[in-house]
Parts: C-alpha cells; structure tokens; sequence
C-alpha cells in the first residue's frame, strides 16, 4: 500500500485473490466479440498498470508476461507480442508508481495515458516487423478512452480495500 | 549520531539496503522478460517452432474465450428464438423450393459424373478425386486488426490438419492454418497472406489470386491485354494440390489497365459467405498426386540438384520484391 495524494484515511491491505480475479475478469473483457470495435480499451493492459502502480510488489513483470502470452495465443498474433508491451508496461508503472500516486485521479490518467500509448504502439513495431501496414488512427484512439476511464477504474478496484475493518450490520456495504 | 557530512549520498537511492529481499533487480528482470519476448518474437516469426507451446497455452485460453464469447452467441440465439411463426414456415417452403428446383440439376449432375469418369477412363485421363469432409461451426474471429482469420469448433480430435481447405454453401472459404486439441485456426482467403490459385471460367486462362487484407481480392499477373471482363466468376484450378479444382472463389468487380504496368490491377469479392458467421465445411486433404514412375525416378535422381536450385530461385525472387 502507498501514500496517497488522498490518503487521508488508512486503506485495508489488498487480497491477492482479488488481483488475480480482477486479471481474469480483464482477460475475459478482451476476449469479448466488442474487442474488434475501435477505440475500445485494452482492458488487460489497463489492470495490468492500475496493479503495479498500486501494488508494484504483488503485480510484476512476471504476471504481465504471462497475461501477455494468453492474449497472443487467443489474439493468434505473433508469440510474444503481447508479452512484450505488457512487460514493458508493467515495469513503467512499477518505477513511476510513487510518483503517480502523488497526484489527484485526474492527472493520474494523464501520466497514465502514455503508459497505455506504450502498448499500442510496441504492437505496432511488432507489426511493423512482420511486415503489416498501419491500420488507422482509430487503433489509437483505445488507449486514451482507457485513460479517461482511469478515476472510473480506481474507484471500483479500491472498494474492497474501503471496507471498514470492524463488521457493521447495519451497513450495506 | 551520524553528522550530515558523512551521510552517504548512495543511500538517497531508493534501492533497499540488502536485507529487504526482493529477489532481482527490477531493471535485471525487465531485461530478462524482454530478451524472452524477443525472442519468443523471432522464433515465431522466422523458424514457426512454438506450436505446441501455443496448443499448451491455448488450452487454458480457449475456453476463456468460449466463455467469453456465450453472451453474444445467446443472445443471437434468444433473437432467433423468438422469431415468429410465420417467418419459419416462409423460410420452410422457400427451402422445400429450392430443394425441389435443384433436384432436377443434381439428378442430371450426377449423372453427368458418371458419364464423365466413364470418358475420362475411356480417354485415359486420371479420375477426378470425390470431395468429402466434415462440417464445423465459426465459433469466433481472431482479435487482430491485421488478421482475416477465424477459429472453428473442429481441432486435432476429428482429425483436422494443417493445409485443409474449407469451404461454405457458395464457395472457397480458406484453408486451415492452425489446429489446436479442440478447434483450428482458419485464414480467409481474402487475409493478406493468403493466395489461391484460379481459374477465370469464360476463358480458362490461369492465375493466382490473393487476399488484400479489406475483405476484396486482387487478381495478380495478368497482363495487361489479357481478356478478363466485370463480372467474370473465378473457380479454383487445382494445381497446388491443396483446393480441389471447379469451386468458385471470386467475382470480379474492378478492373484497372495502366499502360505505365505491364500487369493490370483486377479487384475481386469472393464470392462464399467469408466475412458472415455460419457453418463451413472442412474439406478432407487431398492425396499427393503421383509421379508416373519415368518422372518419378528422375525426379529422385536430381532431387538434390533441383532443390538447391529451387532455392537460389527462391532467394532471388525474395531480393527483386
């Protein structure tokens, strides 16, 4: 757990099965038939760098690595394609962690925003390579909807860690 | 208490003091994960080793992806589900019609294969080969802006291999590229790296078409003088050995002479449901075709020269694009 530019009030430690179930739940987002759409969000890619912005010792390059090898067998893209952008991200977020967590939500996205930009286009090289042509501006447009989504994000995957420490029964949540 | 002057300026960096273990480095890991992906990168794209690594990872996410794919299929499903009454019985007596008008063709064709084997053993000529498979279900597309490929229910148990073509109700669909335990992996004709080689049926006259990767075809090498018209239906002409040959694969739609090329741009649309979700048939591979034995010994005689020649032709074509 880090200091918050809001940590006025002491967060509980996070679940691991909580991380991991959150990974799942992304991975399945991406598989979603909506994922050919354009401009819609790398679901796994933002998780991954909410993670290891919060928790860079639980979410490392190793778990990115392994997320990123499920997309490229699902993607039936190149091996290691996905692997890579995820590595590369997941050590982005780990490194500026203390940084971005001194900021309020909003400017949090917006250091955040590269971060995602990097995936997008370590796929492009990666295409780039093979040989592919560039498929538009729209391909771009994903990464910043995912920025934008950022407070969004950070608010719901913080809810467990709200809970207050004694059990109520006269609170719902 | 130690003055500030004999402050250490190391310690300000924020790497732990040595009895925090945290395993490796970050950096040490970040290049080890990366010189992996890299080379996982280039194993796959120049040497193509890594498909049981791919079988092993896909069967852990495949059926993430079914599962993920279940809302959208239901929700198709609860749409037809619905459909009301009237609509089956039309769509019922349109395929009774239909069946009706074509039993006429299919008598006379079958017919007409017979009389044709008997010609053909008369002439001499080699049997055509009959055409069976089995029929699989498009499950889901890949996720690859790049890539016109989907994925099919049929794998490694009923038997698919590599190189099958596929077909649906009016034409070549693709050719099976990749097969996993339980589905395969399906490049449509119309994917960039796919090509098929073609007959135009008016003329006769052989080519090669291939995929431009925006749903459309384009008809290569063809000189520019060569008599091809809009509209003019392509079939498969067989002589790769991997379509079989007379199944329609393309229209053409767009014809472009330059005088500036020697070769004229001609734009296809294929003409089988490549971009729809349905059924498609897996056609069963076809058996190599044999040498007579003259051709065959002689073949073996100068295998090693031919191939070794084969390959420098190879290469060079590789330099000229």
């Amino acid at each position: 757990m880090q200091t918050s530019y809001s940590s006025s009030r002491i967060l509980l430690p996070v679940r691991p099965w909580f991380i991991g179930f959150t990974l799942l739940v992304a991975l399945v987002l991406n598989f979603l038939p909506t994922s050919v759409w354009p401009a819609v969000p790398d679901w796994l890619a933002l998780v991954i760098v909410f993670w290891s912005v919060r928790e860079p010792r639980l979410v490392g390059m190793g778990l990115a690595f392994v997320f990123g090898l499920a997309m490229d067998v699902a993607d039936a893209s190149v091996l290691g394609q996905h692997a890579l952008a995820y590595v590369l991200v997941a050590y982005g977020g780990a490194s500026l962690s203390r940084r971005i967590l001194w900021f309020p939500l909003g400017q949090q996205a917006l250091q955040v925003f590269p971060l995602l930009l990097l995936v997008q286009l370590v796929q492009l090289g990666v295409w780039a390579m093979v040989g592919a042509d560039f498929p538009g501006m729209a391909y771009l447009l994903g990464p910043f909807f995912a920025a934008l989504l950022w407070p969004l994000l950070t608010f719901v995957l913080l809810l467990p860690q709200h809970q207050p420490v004694d059990r109520d029964a006269n609170r719902p949540l | 208490m130690p003055r500030v002057a004999d402050f250490d300026p190391r310690l300000i960096d924020h790497q732990p003091p040595p009895f925090f273990k945290r395993g490796p480095a970050p950096v040490a890991l970040l290049s080890f994960y990366v010189a992996l992906s890299i080379a996982l990168l280039v194993v796959d794209v120049r040497f193509r080793t890594l498909e049981v690594l791919r079988q092993g990872l896909s069967m852990f996410t495949h059926p993430v992806q079914h599962l993920a794919h279940f809302p959208a299929q239901f929700l198709d499903n609860a749409g037809s589900y619905f459909a009301t009454l009237t609509r089956l019985q039309d769509e019922n007596a349109e395929l009774k019609r239909a069946r009706f008008e074509n039993v006429a063709t299919l008598l006379r064709s079958q017919q007409v294969e017979v009389e044709n084997q008997r010609l053909r053993k008369l002439l001499g000529v080699k049997e055509r080969q009959q055409v069976s498979g089995q029929v699989a279900q498009i499950l889901y597309s890949a996720r690859d802006p790049y890539a016109r490929r989907v994925v099919i229910d049929k794998g490694q148990q009923d038997k698919v291999v590599a190189g099958q073509p596929v077909i649906d109700d009016a034409g070549i669909v693709g050719q099976v590229t990749r097969v996993f335990p339980f589905v395969a992996e399906v490049t449509l004709i119309t994917d960039k790296e796919q090509a098929v080689p073609v007959q135009v049926v008016r003329t006769g006259l052989r080519s090669v078409v291939f995929g431009l990767g925006s749903g459309q075809l384009e008809l290569r090498f063809v000189p520019a003088n060569a008599d091809i018209q809009n509209g003019d239906v392509l079939v498969t002409s067989g002589l790769d050995g991997i379509f079989p040959p007379g199944f329609p694969v393309a229209k053409v739609v767009h014809i472009e002479s330059d005088t500036a090329y020697s070769f004229a741009r001609i734009f296809c649309v294929p003409l089988a449901g490549v971009e729809h979700f349905s059924e498609v048939m897996v056609l069963d591979p076809r058996p190599p075709v044999v040498l007579p034995e003259e051709l065959a010994s002689e073949a073996t005689g100068k295998d090693g020269k031919a191939s070794a020649r084969s390959g420098q032709a190879k290469k060079k074509r590789l330099k000229r694009d």
